[in-house]
């Protein structure tokens, strides 16, 4: 079909559940996090602020190297797993999946904090005086009320970790099935000068990525509207 | 029931420095200038800011004290913030059960139906909350705080926000849930004119310290009250409004006093009117033949020097209420007036609070 072959349909498989897990796992670490920093000022919480910003600016290279160093058989996580009898995480699925996490997470913590922001303390005050709990808060107010905060946190992290290449191929290599990506296999196919079938996927991403962008500015321009 | 609350907060410039009890019957009114922390203090009774240190006890409740914190929503209270704060993303029936649904059944004394009547609601069910004004938007506010039957209502300035066409829209409810209801009410204000319609109690704040609390006609006494910012002295009388009479007049009575008084269709019962001082004038015969309708028996108990060669005495009436009344230093000279003299006072106009 689409005259893909089997390793193509592989990656995507495999990128897709990437891409999946990442988001799910993030936007639970996200959404604490970003409401933390959202509740306040402090030294400590413009420091986690930058550090969360980090794989926005460092080029994917360092973080990949240094994921690389502490997660590889060798390093101090690494060589713990292994103590234990598990697998150290360098060229596995947890590994590139761990890195991913790291990597996408300020396109999951920056709409979260921005929707936060805009939503202000009254509408979870509110929500208290007449008797709801932190969950319940959460669930009947706040969520409701920053959906489109959500769902573009959601898109941007799915999106972004598809188009992830350098931190994978420095952590994860190009092992079929386990960690060989799309953007590592469109690589690879230029590599070995199959142009055709690198454009097939390249076009793919192209459009996949034009969709999403186009989708998460409708709903911003959408959810800018909604103010408590 | 008392409220104890004692809080020492610092933040920036600003000190809020408060240890006091207050007696939780009926209206008591936070009163001050913006930024004077009377916001703060009931942000602290709410549990919405946790100071360190701080102790907020009602009645028999630890709301907190030494490590003993209970979160807001576990405080039987209600709140209505100045500026609106219905859920936008529920209509206004969803608003009204919010709290409803998350109070426990033994807990219940308000019920819907009977919250939905008496404040008007029935017709605004189901709207969004955008298709509502100003004065409906905290109508539905005062119910939805209500419907978690609270043991304290907190006002927080409720009628700031609103227009005058609004305010007046809404007091009469405002009036009619504080009068009579069991629940107690705390309300923060910078107006004085809601203060003498609707407060038991003034606390007066200033720079984060409570300066004294006087019942409401104690504070009406003091010439220099900050309650008189603009119309000089007045008298606030307590008593029921009836039902018109043949001729279409109303009147304003307490057990010995009676006073006719323009109600247009204000609801009858219990009521205050609002006398200035210097609406009233003094005669000590009875001035028989005369277009002042309204002529009280009363008896000066204090005379003070006001501004201007003014003259503020204060009388008792016959129902032992107290009415201010403002005259030249040289009448009250003429005419004699001094602690113990009895008089007519002769009121030239009297203003239902509503």
């Amino acid at each position: 079909m689409l005259g893909l072959s089997p390793e193509d349909w592989q990656a995507i498989e495999l990128t897709l559940r990437l891409c999946l897990y990442t988001t799910l796992i993030l936007l639970l670490l996200a959404t604490p996090i970003a409401w933390w920093l959202a509740s306040g000022r402090s030294w400590l919480r413009t420091l986690v602020q930058s550090v969360v910003a980090l794989p926005l600016v460092l080029p994917p290279t360092v973080l990949g190297f240094y994921l690389l160093i502490v997660l590889g058989p060798l390093g101090p996580i690494g060589a713990t797993l292994e103590q234990m009898g598990l697998n150290h995480l360098a060229f596995s699925f947890e590994g590139i999946l761990l890195a991913s996490v790291i990597y996408s997470m300020p396109f999951a913590v920056q709409p979260l904090h921005e929707a936060f922001s805009t939503l202000g303390r009254r509408p979870s005050e509110v929500a208290s005086s007449l008797g709801a709990g932190p969950i319940d808060r959460f669930f009947s107010v706040i969520l409701p009320l920053t959906r489109g905060g959500f769902i573009v946190a959601a898109t941007l992290t799915f999106a972004h970790t598809i188009g992830e290449f350098g931190v994978i191929l420095m952590l994860g290599g190009s092992i079929p099935g386990e960690t060989r990506v799309l953007s590592v296999l469109i690589y690879d196919h230029a590599e070995s000068m199959n142009y055709a079938a690198a454009h097939r996927l390249s076009a793919m991403l192209l459009i996949f990525a034009f969709v999403v962008l186009f989708v998460v500015y409708a709903f911003n321009r959408r959810f800018r509207t909604v103010r408590f | 029931m008392q409220l104890s609350i004692k809080v020492e907060w610092r933040r920036e410039q600003f000190l809020l420095k408060v240890a006091e009890q207050f007696e939780m019957t009926g209206v008591t009114a936070l009163f001050g200038r913006s930024g004077c922390g009377k916001t703060s203090l009931l942000r602290v009774i709410a549990g919405l800011d946790r100071v360190r240190g701080a102790e907020v006890v009602l009645g028999e409740s630890v709301w907190q004290q030494g490590s003993a914190f209970k979160p807001t929503e576990q405080r039987r209270l209600g709140l209505v913030f100045q500026e609106h704060s219905l859920l936008p993303h529920l209509d206004v029936t969803e608003n009204l059960l919010y709290g409803y649904k998350r109070t426990r059944p033994e807990h219940r004394r308000q019920h819907p139906e009977q919250v939905f009547s008496r404040l008007e609601l029935e017709p605004l069910l189901g709207r969004r909350i955008d298709q509502l004004s100003g004065g409906q938007r905290q109508r539905v506010s005062l119910g939805r705080a209500l419907l978690t039957s609270p043991d304290l209502l907190l006002l927080d300035e409720p009628l700031a926000a609103l227009d005058t066409q609004s305010k007046r829209d809404i007091l009469p409810f405002l009036l009619d849930v504080t009068r009579d209801s069991e629940v107690p009410v705390i309300l923060v204000t910078h107006s004085p004119d809601e203060v003498q319609r609707l407060a038991d109690r003034v606390v007066f704040m200033d720079q984060g310290r409570v300066i004294r609390t006087l019942a409401i006609e104690q504070a009406m006494a003091d010439p220099a009250s900050p309650l008189f910012a603009d119309e000089g002295p007045a008298s606030i009388l307590r008593g029921t409004l009836n039902e018109a009479d043949a001729s279409g007049l109303r009147t304003f009575t307490t057990d010995k006093i009676s006073l006719l008084v323009r109600a247009g269709s204000a609801r009858s019962g219990e009521a205050r009117v609002r006398v200035l001082a210097r609406d009233v004038s003094v005669a000590l015969d009875d001035p028989g033949r005369i277009s002042i309708r309204n002529q009280l028996r009363a008896t000066i108990v204090a005379s003070t020097p006001i501004a201007d060669q003014q003259q503020l005495l204060t009388a008792q009436l016959a129902d032992g209420q107290a009415l201010q009344i403002e005259v030249t230093a040289w009448s009250a000279e003429r005419l004699g007036l001094n602690v113990g003299t009895e008089i007519w006072a002769l009121v030239k106009s009297v203003a239902l609070m509503e």
